[in-house]
């Protein structure tokens, strides 16, 4: 508890699961999908690829809302939009990449043809660069999280209401996204990409660099915030969710450390995003809307809130779900959804990461009593 | 941070000496005339009831002052002023005197040695006794320090020795959730103690303390007074009795009288509205 360095972050065996992790995911799964041959037991199915890759870059999301929800108390049911702002300002990248190949050769995306636009706005500029592309993915969620989060915290809005505008702004964005004259190709948003970084973005091996860069950017955003969680200020954090008047006569302002967490979780979200697009070859603005910003709360109930394990595994668990569940009964998949989370927050407020600790603790005990002392 | 005024012969080089004078240092506790806190002629109203009237009080430095009432006399509105929570309609506050406590933060406040004890004891029940301690240690609080904070030996000494005045010592690894009402008091207090405070105010601390307890309670607020100045607001005559050096009534949000135990206790007016015949 009061220990020290980096070797404090995980015990033996949790540092074993993530070196296990990041054989998974660099070395096994891309030997797997293209070494191994199709029809083959172990091959893996670029299906398989793309939706772990998808799935991969949600439970980032989910711990950046661990981070603020789970830890310092604060839902937003709003980071479904620093997700897509995240996506977009890559997007902008790989529509500028497209070149003269889209529908009207023409160098402006095929929207702005439609619109019968000369010129890239000048919000448009230098996003043709790579670099500059990858700076406003963490610069555009960081501002918008840092001067919202600023007027928010300062004002002392709280809990519900707290919530209820961080829903309001995700919705306000998607309507000004909808709209054409915005400028990033109204409800269809961004697609037909083609390359990044001059390679073709539809090959089996970009389809691998992208899924071992979604998996390393997940276990770099669990180590980061491990070591955030278990540090004098992860402390402070879950100090202002329980007692956040004490936190303040204490001697903190909690505004800095609300700020700290809330900007940094939205940065992460947008990094998300940016792997997110690529991989599923579009953006728009559907990624926005409330209900998504709604669901990644629930990732993190389903698996555990205030854990950091828990949310990747609600991630994978929902998600896993939903892909069966659309295929197998697509109309029911929403009342599932909606069951799931009742039944989680009925019986297992803790969620499945809780529920498996408690039967790990009930084991100990029988084992205990089972021995005489 | 905070270094503390005690007498100003003591430094020489500066300007101070050169003009004779005294220079005002921004931030820094001045207790020279005696007195550490000042309010005076402080008014708050919620929605028309003045819950502090005209209230005007001083406080020594290394007073132990309690301060009774009935209920809705105003007594946690006072600390409220105090630290920051609620701002007066007007009057001043001035903590020693330099520094208006009206212009501050509650976490300024708390920076500048004010620490408050909550009438319902108000811990981090999720952290260990240690944690707590720890966090509500005086040290450079913001984010950037709590992010690469490293113990030292030296917080570790201090943190045990609190442990052992707040008698904890047993249990530094228990969540606060799980301690007793009156360790949660000692608790909070220890926490107080952790921030260095020049002045505490403490809002019931016996409450739901067992007799013996409350005995303790008492004889670590008699060894407090001196070195720190307390102010206690507390129900328990008994307790009340126990560590009063200088009693202060409040009435409808003013200061119906102030003394010694004795003479507060024989005032006509205080025996009327409080303590009853």
């Amino acid at each position: 508890m009061h220990r020290s360095g980096p070797g404090a972050l995980f015990g033996p065996r949790g540092w074993g699961a993530v070196i296990a992790a990041l054989i998974l995911i660099c070395a096994v799964a891309p030997l797997l999908n293209l070494v191994v041959p199709k029809g083959s037991l172990f091959h893996l199915s670029d299906f398989s690829v793309s939706l772990i890759g998808k799935i991969m870059c949600y439970a980032i999301v989910a711990l950046a809302m661990d981070l603020i929800w789970g830890y310092t108390g604060i839902l937003s049911l709003g980071h479904g939009l620093f997700f897509a702002l995240g996506g977009y300002a890559f997007g902008m990248y790989l529509m500028r990449s497209i070149g003269l190949d889209g529908v009207y050769k023409s160098p402006l995306p095929d929207f702005m043809v439609f619109l019968d636009w000369k010129a890239y706005p000048w919000y448009w500029s230098f996003t043709e660069h790579f670099l500059y592309a990858c700076l406003l993915v963490v610069l555009v969620p960081g501002v918008l999280a840092f001067v919202f989060g600023y007027f928010a915290f300062r004002s002392r809005i709280k809990g519900v209401y707290f919530s209820i505008i961080t829903q309001a702004m995700t919705f306000a964005f998607m309507l000004l996204f909808f709209r054409n004259d915005t400028g990033f190709g109204g409800n269809n948003g961004f697609t037909d990409f083609k390359r990044i970084l001059d390679y073709p973005i539809f090959t089996p091996q970009m389809r691998m660099v992208l899924f071992v860069l979604s998996g390393l950017a997940l276990v770099g955003t669990l180590l980061l915030a491990r070591w955030i969680v278990s540090s004098k200020l992860g402390r402070v954090l879950t100090a202002i969710r329980d007692a956040e008047s004490r936190v303040m006569f204490s001697g903190y302002d909690p505004l800095w450390y609300k700020l700290f967490i809330w900007t940094l979780s939205a940065v992460l979200c947008g990094i998300a995003g940016a792997l997110y697009v690529p991989q599923v070859g579009i953006i728009n603005p559907g990624e926005m809307s409330p209900a998504n910003s709604i669901e990644i709360a629930i990732w993190v109930a389903v698996g555990g809130r205030g854990t950091l394990i828990g949310p990747i595994v609600g991630a994978f668990l929902v998600n896993g779900a939903r892909s069966w569940f659309t295929v197998a009964f697509p109309e029911y998949w929403l009342f599932f959804l909606g069951a799931i989370f009742i039944a989680v927050t009925l019986f297992l407020p803790n969620g499945v990461v809780g529920l498996v600790a408690q039967l790990r603790a009930k084991r100990r005990e029988k084992k205990l009593s089972a021995k005489p002392a | 941070m905070t270094t503390v005024v005690e007498d100003e012969n003591q430094g020489t080089s500066g300007p101070a000496a050169i003009g004779g004078g005294r220079v005002i240092e921004h931030d820094v506790l001045d207790v020279t005339h005696g007195p550490i806190l000042y309010l005076d002629d402080i008014t708050v109203s919620f929605d028309g009831f003045k819950a502090l009237n005209n209230l005007t009080l001083t406080v020594e430095a290394g007073e132990l002052r309690c301060i009774i009432g009935p209920n809705g006399a105003g007594k946690t509105t006072m600390m409220d002023v105090i630290t920051g929570k609620t701002r007066p309609d007007s009057g001043t506050a001035f903590f020693g005197q330099t520094i208006d406590l009206l212009r501050m933060t509650e976490p300024q406040i708390a920076h500048a040695g004010i620490g408050r004890k909550f009438q319902k004891p108000t811990v981090f029940e999720q952290h260990t006794v240690f944690e707590n301690l720890e966090l509500a240690m005086k040290t450079d609080k913001r984010v950037r320090r709590s992010l690469f904070a490293k113990l030292d030996s030296a917080h570790g000494d201090l943190i045990a020795a609190t442990l052992e005045q707040i008698k904890l010592a047993q249990a530094p690894d228990r969540p606060a959730g799980l301690l007793s009402h009156g360790q949660k008091q000692w608790l909070e207090i220890g926490m107080l103690l952790m921030q260095e405070p020049r002045l505490l105010l403490l809002d019931e601390p016996v409450a739901g303390m067992t007799d013996a307890e409350t005995e303790r309670t008492a004889e670590l607020f008699n060894s407090l007074a001196g070195k720190h100045t307390l102010v206690v607001v507390e129900h328990d005559m008994d307790f009340v009795g126990a560590i009063a050096r200088t009693v202060t009534v409040l009435h409808e949000g003013s200061v119906l009288a102030e003394g010694a135990m004795d003479v507060v206790q024989n005032d006509e007016r205080v025996i009327e509205v409080y303590l009853g015949r």
